[in-house]
This record gives C-alpha cells, sequence and structure tokens, in this order.
C-alpha cells in the first residue's frame, strides 16, 4: 500500500532542502516527488550554458527565482578562447523574460552580455533584486543605465571583473530619487569618472548599503565624504589611494575610517600612496578580508598592516610582500583561511622580490585553517611542498604557479613529482588542483591514485605520454573539469576513456597531440557530448585525420550542438567535421 | 604504454621561429617540417604518428620561446597585467630621475634625483636639506604660507606650476625641472 502525502506538506519539506545534488536526488524517487519538486524549486545554476537549452529549463521548471550561468571555459581568462567563441546571455535573457515574470537573481559568468538583454532585464522582471555580471562583456554603461533606471527594488549590482564600455560616468545617475534599496554595489572594474555627486546621493539615500566597492577614478579626497554617508559600511573597495599633499585629506579620512565600525573587508587601493596607509589602521582589527592585489607597496609597509590583523581571513597581496612579509603574515593571522600572492613581475627571471617557497611553507606551518593557497613564485622544491602537504593536510584548494614552465626543484633538479604527490596525499579533500614546473608522468599517478576528491584540475607544460592523462582520467573519481594546455596528452588516453566525459562537466585541451580522427571517433561514441574544435586557421574540413587539433573543447549536454559557433569552431560529427 | 613524445615538439602553436628536425647547421632530411605559426598546419602521415620520435634530437635543437610569446603564461588575467605594466617603465630605469633644481638667488643649480624621495614630505625635507632654506606648509588653497620660498615645477607642456596640487606619482612622471621661487614672486601661482 502507498501512502502518499499531501502535496502541502512535502512542499513544506522540500523547502528546506536546497542544494542542487539533494534536490536532483529528491526528484528521482518517484514520479509524484519529480513533479512536486519541479513545481518548487526556486533557484538553478547551470555551470555550463551550453549542456541545457533555456526551453529545457523552463520546461522541467517553471517557477524559478534565481538563476545562475557559466559560459566560456575557465582557459577564458587568459586568452586562449579566441574572441566570438560564444557564451551569448541572449537566448536566456529572452526565454526568461517570458518565462519568468518572477525573476529575482541573474547571476552570469564569463558570458556575452549586450545592452538590449540589460534593457529586457530591467523591463521584464518586476521583482529583479540582484544581478551579478563576473567576468562579462559585451555592455556598455547605457545597459547599466537601463538597470539603474527601471529596477526598482534592486539589491545587488555586482560587475566584477566585466569589460565594460566606458562611454559616459552618467549612468549612475538615472537611480531614481526613490530608489533606496541598494545593498551591494560593485562598480571597480569601470574605467570612466562616475558623477561624484549622483553617487554621494545614492549613498546618502541607501541605508542598507553594506558593499561599496568603488572604481580607481573616485578620488582619496571623497572617499571620507562617502565614508561619513555610509558608516554601517562592511566591506569597501577603494578608489586610487593617493592625493596632492593636502593634510586634510588625511585627517578626514582617517576619522570617516574611526566612523566604520562595521567594516570587515577593503580591497582597491591603486596607486598607494604610504602617507595615506594609516588612515585605515583603525579598522584593522577587525578586518576578516584585505586585498592589496592593486598596491604596490613593499614588504615592510605590506608587515605593518598584516601585523595589525589579527582576524585575517583572505589575503589577496602582491609578492612584494616577500618571505619576510609571509613570516608576519604567519605568526600574526591565525585565522587565516586564504592566501592569493600575484606576481608583480611576469618575466623577469630575477624578479626585484625575495620572494620564494619558504614564504608559503612558513605561512602553512603558523596559519593552521589555512585552506586555500593561489602561490606564484619563481622557485619551488618537493621538500618544501612535502612540508606544506604535511603541515597543512586540510587544504582544500592549491594553485601553485611557478612562472618558468617546466622548471625543476631548484635544490634537487628534479621534477616535482613527489612534491605533488605528497600534497594529493596528504589533503585528501583536496577539490582544487594547478600544477606546474617540471612534471613527469609519474605526478598523474599519484594525483589519479589519491586525488579522489578532486572537481577541478589544471595542467600545463606537465607530462612524458598518455600515460599520464591515463591516470588522471581514470583515477579522479570526482573530476568534473579538467583543462590542459601544452602537455603531450593525446589520442590513446582520451579515447580509453570516453565514459569518464560523459560525468564531467567539461575538458579543454589546446596545443597538445590529440588528432581530428580521435575526434571523430569520440563525437561517434559518445553522442551526448559535444565535440567542439577550435582552429583558427580555418582549414579543418580539408585536413587529414591524421592532424592535429590546436583547441579542443569537449563537454555533455542535453541540447544538442551548438548553433552560434563562430566560423573556426567545428563540432564533430560521425565521419564529418562541420559547422553548423 | 605508449611512445614517449618529447613534450618539445608540441610546443610549437605560438613560435615565431620555425622548428626544423635536425641539429643547427646539418641540413633537413625528413620531409616533414613542423609548421609553427599553429598546430593545424601539421600534416603527419600515420606513418610517422607511429614512429617514436629521438627525444635527444629535439631538446638540442629546441630552444624555447621567449616568454612573451607564450599566450596565456603565466595565468594572470589580463587587468591585472596592465596595472602592473603601468608600474613598469619607473622600476626599470635603475639611472634615477635627475631634475635640475634652481634656487631664485643662488649662483648655480643643482641636481634632485626624484626616485630617492617616496612623497612630498620627504621631497620637501631634501630641498631644503639642499639648500638651507624653510619651505611652508602646503594648503589646497593658499599654497605655501608662512615662509620666503615656494617650490615650483616646470611640467611636460612647458608649464610652471605649484608643488604638491597633484598626486605624488602624477608629479614625478611629469616634472621636469624644479625651481624654488621667492615667495613674492610666487603669490600669482596660488589660486
Amino acid at each position: 500500500m502507498v501512502y502518499s502525502l499531501p502535496e502541502e506538506v512535502l512542499e513544506h519539506v522540500f523547502s528546506f532542502i536546497v542544494s542542487d545534488k539533494d534536490r536532483n536526488v529528491v526528484s528521482l524517487v518517484c514520479k509524484s516527488w519529480y513533479e512536486m519538486e519541479r513545481w518548487c524549486r526556486r533557484r538553478i545554476f547551470v555551470g555550463n550554458c551550453y549542456a541545457v537549452s533555456p526551453s529545457i529549463m523552463i520546461r522541467r521548471f517553471p517557477e524559478v527565482r534565481c538563476v545562475e550561468l557559466k559560459g566560456k571555459p575557465h582557459f577564458a581568462d587568459f586568452n586562449l578562447v579566441p574572441e566570438g567563441w560564444g557564451g551569448y546571455a541572449c537566448s536566456w535573457i529572452e526565454e526568461m523574460s517570458k518565462a519568468y515574470p518572477w525573476l529575482e537573481e541573474i547571476r552570469l559568468k564569463r558570458m556575452v552580455v549586450t545592452d538590449e538583454s540589460l534593457e529586457l532585464i530591467s523591463t521584464s522582471f518586476k521583482n529583479f533584486r540582484v544581478l551579478v555580471l563576473s567576468s562579462c562583456e559585451g555592455f556598455s554603461t547605457d545597459g547599466l543605465s537601463a538597470i539603474a533606471a527601471n529596477c526598482r527594488n534592486l539589491r545587488v549590482l555586482d560587475l566584477q571583473e566585466s569589460e565594460v564600455m566606458d562611454l559616459s560616468g552618467h549612468w549612475l545617475s538615472h537611480f531614481p530619487e526613490t530608489f533606496t534599496s541598494i545593498e551591494s554595489l560593485n562598480m571597480s572594474c569601470l574605467g570612466s569618472e562616475v558623477s561624484f555627486s549622483a553617487l554621494e546621493r545614492l549613498v546618502a539615500r541607501s541605508p542598507n548599503l553594506k558593499t561599496l566597492r568603488l572604481n580607481r577614478s573616485v578620488p582619496l579626497g571623497k572617499l571620507s565624504t562617502l565614508l561619513h554617508l555610509a558608516p554601517q559600511l562592511v566591506e569597501l573597495g577603494t578608489g586610487a589611494y593617493s592625493s596632492g599633499i593636502r593634510s586634510d585629506v588625511y585627517s578626514s579620512l582617517s576619522k570617516a575610517f574611526l566612523g566604520c565600525k562595521e567594516i570587515k573587508g577593503l580591497s582597491g587601493f591603486w596607486d598607494v600612496d604610504l602617507s595615506y596607509l594609516p588612515a585605515f589602521y583603525s579598522v584593522c582589527s577587525r578586518l576578516t578580508t584585505l586585498n592589496l592585489s592593486y598596491a604596490t607597496i613593499k614588504s615592510p609597509d605590506i608587515t605593518k598592516v598584516i601585523s595589525q590583523c589579527p582576524n585575517l581571513q583572505r589575503l589577496w597581496v602582491l609578492d612584494h610582500i616577500e618571505d619576510s612579509g609571509l613570516n608576519a603574515l604567519a605568526l600574526s593571522c591565525k585565522n587565516l583561511q586564504e592566501l592569493r600572492v600575484f606576481p608583480s613581475d611576469m618575466y623577469a627571471a630575477d624578479a626585484n622580490v625575495t620572494l620564494t617557497e619558504q614564504g608559503l611553507v612558513s605561512v602553512s606551518q603558523g596559519c593552521t585553517k589555512l585552506q586555500s593557497v593561489l602561490y606564484f613564485c619563481h622557485q619551488m622544491s618537493n621538500s618544501a611542498l612535502i612540508t606544506i602537504a604535511k603541515n597543512r593536510p586540510n587544504l582544500t584548494c592549491f594553485r601553485l604557479c611557478i612562472i618558468e614552465p617546466r622548471t625543476p626543484d631548484y635544490l634537487t633538479h628534479e621534477p616535482l613529482d613527489i612534491g605533488f604527490g605528497a600534497i594529493v596525499k596528504h589533503c585528501k579533500n583536496l577539490n582544487r588542483l594547478s600544477l606546474s614546473g617540471l612534471l613527469t608522468d609519474r605526478v598523474f599517478e599519484y594525483i589519479g591514485v589519491h586525488a579522489k576528491k578532486l572537481d577541478m584540475l589544471s595542467i600545463a607544460f606537465a607530462g612524458d605520454s598518455d600515460l599520464g592523462l591515463h591516470y588522471v582520467l581514470s583515477g579522479c573519481k570526482s573530476l568534473k573539469k579538467l583543462e590542459i594546455r601544452d602537455c603531450p596528452f593525446g589520442d590513446t588516453a582520451l579515447l580509453a576513456n570516453v565514459a569518464k566525459l560523459a560525468t564531467m562537466r567539461s575538458l579543454w585541451m589546446s596545443s597538445c597531440a590529440v588528432s581530428i580522427g580521435a575526434c571523430k571517433i569520440l563525437s561517434q561514441k559518445m553522442p551526448m557530448l559535444n565535440v567542439e574544435v577550435i582552429d583558427e586557421n580555418g582549414t579543418l574540413d580539408s585536413k587529414l585525420d591524421s592532424c592535429l587539433v590546436e583547441k579542443l573543447y569537449v563537454y555533455r549536454t542535453v541540447a544538442g550542438p551548438r548553433s552560434d559557433m563562430p566560423g573556426y569552431i567545428w563540432t564533430m560529427d560521425r565521419d564529418s567535421s562541420s559547422r553548423i | 604504454m605508449d611512445q614517449k613524445r618529447s613534450t618539445l615538439d608540441l610546443f610549437n602553436t605560438d613560435l615565431a621561429t620555425e622548428l626544423r628536425l635536425g641539429l643547427p647547421g646539418t641540413t633537413d632530411d625528413k620531409p616533414e617540417i613542423i609548421k609553427t605559426a599553429s598546430l593545424s598546419g601539421n600534416k603527419r602521415s600515420s606513418s610517422e604518428m607511429g614512429s617514436s620520435t629521438c627525444t635527444d634530437e629535439n631538446q638540442s635543437r629546441f630552444s624555447p620561446p621567449t616568454k612573451e610569446q607564450v599566450v596565456g603564461w603565466p595565468p594572470v588575467r589580463s587587468y591585472r597585467k596592465n596595472i602592473l605594466q603601468a608600474k613598469k617603465p619607473e622600476s626599470e630605469t635603475g639611472s634615477g630621475m635627475y631634475v635640475k633644481v634652481s634656487m631664485d638667488g643662488a649662483p648655480y643649480l643643482r641636481k634632485l634625483d626624484l626616485k630617492v624621495y617616496k612623497c612630498y614630505e620627504e621631497l620637501m625635507e631634501g630641498l631644503q636639506e639642499m639648500f638651507k632654506c624653510i619651505i611652508g606648509l602646503y594648503s589646497e588653497r593658499e599654497g605655501y604660507n608662512g615662509s620666503q620660498h615656494v617650490p615650483t615645477y616646470e611640467d611636460k607642456d612647458g608649464d610652471w606650476m605649484l608643488v604638491g596640487d597633484v598626486p605624488w606619482e602624477m608629479f614625478i612622471s611629469s616634472c621636469k625641472r624644479l625651481r624654488i621661487m621667492k615667495s613674492c614672486e610666487a603669490r600669482g601661482l596660488s589660486a
């Protein structure tokens, strides 16, 4: 006998189930649960916008309030994905504008968004609240004007790291005087000056404003004005942090920071003038997040700041911090969870900064809560990596970039296989790993054996043969995203692991050894994958099957081959390559 | 399992130079030349795909591309690169940024390395030290009050400007020479 709970009860129970994974499982229990669940799912996350189509999503989930989409492959951040590749938000926004009148939140990452789409968003969704455009492009300040003018209940406008065509700073003036709901505004990526008086008035009438990230052009003298108007700020991104000699700027800035008792996060700090640094010392003891990655200040000055921040959880900084600064960090910031050290000089073999592997070792020892690392440096050793691994088995994200490709252990001149091997062996919850330095197939053997929770792996200039790729594809159970460049991985490994690719979100391989023929075979064996070959010379169809492909992007999809590919992308289709 | 293929073979996507199969100075006896403009130019017959390439041979003729030529490496977002490159020219010129300094009434000029100073306060100290004079305190409205001497500079456009109005970095990049004026002559500048 089957008794089923009344719908209202089920719906209420399901409302506590938030994660996508759990919801997906719930929907598989039986038909009525599937039906029930799909009507009450409110949040959708689409990790690859080409894995599904807007109509499929809308058909299954008719009552969605929040949509998050990701477009281009991650390597697009480093100019490896050519212009015009795709990731257009247009069709998604058009269809959602018709199907989801009550949509409240749109989050897009690495997608192309037009002003027309922004305008459509602003007029279609009466209760629209959150717009996050992360690393997006294709729109201008005109689109922002439409958002400002029409979204009466907007809470969040976050343009994080997007490329915006900056036509004028007047878009901010389009927020009506009656608009008071903004809670988070991030315009740090904008180049031109915004109308300061409009900004001032907006901040003055927005009591719920908690996050404000200014762009570089907002002068330091104006910052104190804004802080006096918004002492409730929790996250602040400054503009340029310098001024002419104006002692009144310093004193009013210092006073303004004293009044901000809630600030927990600071960023910005372009063009730092050292004499103004002490102005924000009063907030240091409360800081949990500090982003100094645009500040070219030297180690002693950085050290002075961070030694006053005992509650720091996240630090982003340039390699100017040097080993000495990192030693200080290890002593002062016992709550540190995330560290990112960016390079100041990309190309010099012997940079002017003394940042070595020792800095990272110190932090791994002193900061027991450290989970996430991004570290650019010029030298590394296996012994340092082993020490780091043993110190911090709780690492979940480890991204190491030794700037010169294929750099061996500087002490022993060996490959760094055993060092990274120690990382994956000790850090059992590692979900993200980026490799660098001289590496043979052996490191991939270690990864395949130990990295069972690894979700994303980035490989560059590494390995000796297909065996390396085979170890990864056959061993890493949880792997969802794999991106590879300039490695000797080819057909054999790929074709031996075709089924694995259907369990992953995507695979990117560029400048490797995969042939056209193998791509065709892969496509034939796995109809649920889109196998896309990028050939910027545009001569793919005249080539033999034995020719190597430049760039390959493979992803699972239920939407079939996409129809918006530029001329230089071919989708592999059984016995021929075609451009649709 | 597979033939050991040297990674060096494949490192030719973005090279401007052409790799040749053979030691430098020898003639090329293999029919296939690996085109380096893009990998898609490779036409390899299946027999060559199956043969093992000699690692030693590859390594001796291989010259890695200069770093600037490797697309997308190191993996840093372009907006970060732009910010840092704006800073580079200053640090690269290790020779210093010497400008002439004249003081009204002094018989000869001096030279000053602006790079030695990190901010206006330090520059003022340096000038006062060098010329044994006192320069007044700066205020945005009134310029330099309370002394007989006022620091001015000639900018890139040839205009004489009061020192202290613009951010330090902007000042250093546009200052061509300095002149310490007598206060009575400088009155016209502070507006």
